[in-house]
């Protein structure tokens, strides 16, 4: 790791007043991807200004029925906090499937979010990677890109957004809550994270030198019917190949509104509302699901060694969205998909 | 957060070296207090400063679980922490769990079950363990074997690890 420079702040304006005096400062939280990257030398920050001590690490109801997560909330706190269980269970099963309990107590809510790429070319500084150094090249377009996008990929990049977190926040209509110098502002999920374009170094709208604060989710919906699948090479701790979110309300047996989103498949957590819209007035049914799985992935790009996560993620669509309108949510701990 | 490249520093640039911070740390019920660089990880100072090499240095990248210790009760990976962040911060280490000459349940649940091999990723698996039980999240063997996947054994015995925390749960649960 490289040399670097360390400050404590003191309150969130005192870490904005911070990273704006150094173009290279970065914010460290929970600092389970930011110090494994600076040990790789992909991240090589002047400064790094401490905010785990300030005060954002409380879940509070909000007055329209919904939460508001501090962004310091570790990820394990929120997974098993009441009203999360009880309210939002798509979002405790997502986080359960990430990581291990371990870097789940560390990593905080803001930080799943910042999260980098876990492309292998993103890691190795001696290979070409357009989101590490830009203009340099893609290196997984023609390599090794078994782990890759096939959903809003670019020329320039195809890695995809590692987060399960993030995915169920996506399908629960979350907002981040983040401050900058200008003052506060909100951001809905679905503008967080960006796709990769001709700009793969940017990962989110977030603006120079603003903050997360918090995300908020509004008022529970999807309680009963949901479930997050997560398919990957290993039972457990390790990344999603295809993730799926999905979660039904049923009127007898129709469907009456439907989320549906997936993990591992795009540079951000991907979100079709065109799926869930042709899900709506339908009978919750296997020609159905299987129909919004064919519309999600209508313009999905295998690559030579990923175009398995196509047909993967059609058949783990029908197969989420049939434990959602079952009620038979995936377990994270039985890891039997039934 | 919002930096829109991740090498915005040219490589050859250098930093003033900060000098070194002094912090506190209460490590297995001992005050101590030790000058570390910001760039210390927990895991380096435990080893190198405070010489307690119990807890091991693995792959280093927060993948293998073999530095797990306990910060505030709570299980860690000390190699992706930052020993300056940790400051005033109470850490228990595989040296600091037996009590009064007594082996921890689950040191001696891991000796009954021969719960090891090379025994190299063993204080890390214990560690990792008493942070499970003190979570009580865990009570099916699938639950058990979900929450310690952050823990890898390369030698494989991970059948005997369950069995030696199954065990641990019992004793756990007969004395509370």
């Amino acid at each position: 790791m490289i040399n670097f420079q360390y400050v404590r702040a003191n309150d969130v304006a005192d870490a904005v007043r911070h990273i704006a005096t150094d173009p290279t400062a970065k914010f460290i939280a929970g600092g389970t991807n930011l110090i494994d990257l600076m040990k790789d030398d992909v991240e090589r920050p002047s400064r790094l200004i401490d905010i785990s001590r300030l005060p954002l690490n409380t879940v509070e109801e909000t007055t329209d029925g919904g939460l508001r997560i501090g962004a310091l909330v570790p990820n394990s706190d929120l997974a098993y906090h009441p009203l999360v269980q009880s309210r939002y269970p798509l979002l405790t099963s997502a986080i359960l499937a990430g990581a291990s309990q371990q870097l789940r107590n560390m990593a905080s809510t803001g930080g799943n979010l910042l999260q980098r790429t876990r492309c292998a070319y993103f890691y190795d500084t001696a290979t070409p990677c357009n989101k590490r150094t830009p203009g340099s090249g893609c290196s997984a377009i023609n390599g090794l890109n078994r782990i890759h996008a096939i959903l809003g990929t670019s020329e320039a990049c195809i890695a995809t957004h590692p987060s399960d977190m993030c995915v169920a926040l996506a399908a629960l209509d979350a907002t981040v809550h983040v401050t900058g110098p200008d003052g506060e502002r909100t951001i809905m999920f679905a503008d967080f994270h960006r796709l990769p374009g001709d700009t793969p170094q940017r990962d989110t709208n977030l603006r120079p030198n603003e903050i997360i604060t918090a995300i908020a989710l509004p008022a529970p919906r999807f309680v009963t019917n949901y479930s997050y699948l997560k398919i990957r090479d290993r039972l457990s701790y390790a990344f999603a190949l295809v993730s799926i979110a999905a979660a039904l309300e049923l009127e007898g047996g129709t469907i009456a509104d439907a989320r549906l989103a997936l993990g591992g498949v795009a540079h951000k957590p991907w979100r079709d509302t065109g799926a869930e819209a042709a899900l709506r007035g339908q009978p919750a049914n296997q020609a159905t699901f299987t129909r919004a799985a064919d519309l999600l992935l209508r313009d999905a790009k295998g690559f030579e060694h990923n175009a398995f996560k196509i047909d993967l993620a059609r058949r783990g669509i029908a197969r989420t969205l049939t434990q959602a309108a079952n009620g038979t949510p995936q377990s994270q701990a039985d890891k039997k998909v039934r | 957060m919002a930096r829109t490249s991740t090498a915005a520093r040219p490589s050859k640039q250098t930093i003033p070296t900060q000098d070194k911070i002094s912090i506190a740390l209460t490590v297995n019920n001992v005050e101590r207090t030790l000058q570390v660089s910001p760039w210390t990880t927990l895991l380096d100072a435990l080893r190198d400063h405070l010489e307690l090499t119990g807890t091991k240095k693995g792959c280093d990248h927060g993948q293998c679980g073999a530095c797990t210790v306990l910060v505030e009760g709570r299980r860690i990976i000390s190699c992706l922490t930052l020993a300056v962040m940790k400051d005033g911060a109470k850490v228990t280490t595989i040296e600091g769990l037996a009590a009064n000459g007594a082996l921890h349940p689950l040191q001696q649940a891991f000796i009954d079950h021969d719960a090891f091999q090379c025994g190299y990723c063993t204080p890390g698996q214990i560690c990792s363990a008493a942070g499970l039980l003190a979570e009580g999240k865990a009570k099916t063997v699938n639950e058990i074997r979900e929450l310690m996947s952050g823990n890898i054994c390369r030698c494989g015995a991970y059948p005997n690890i369950v069995a030696a925390i199954q065990q641990a749960m019992g004793q756990t649960g007969e004395k509370s």
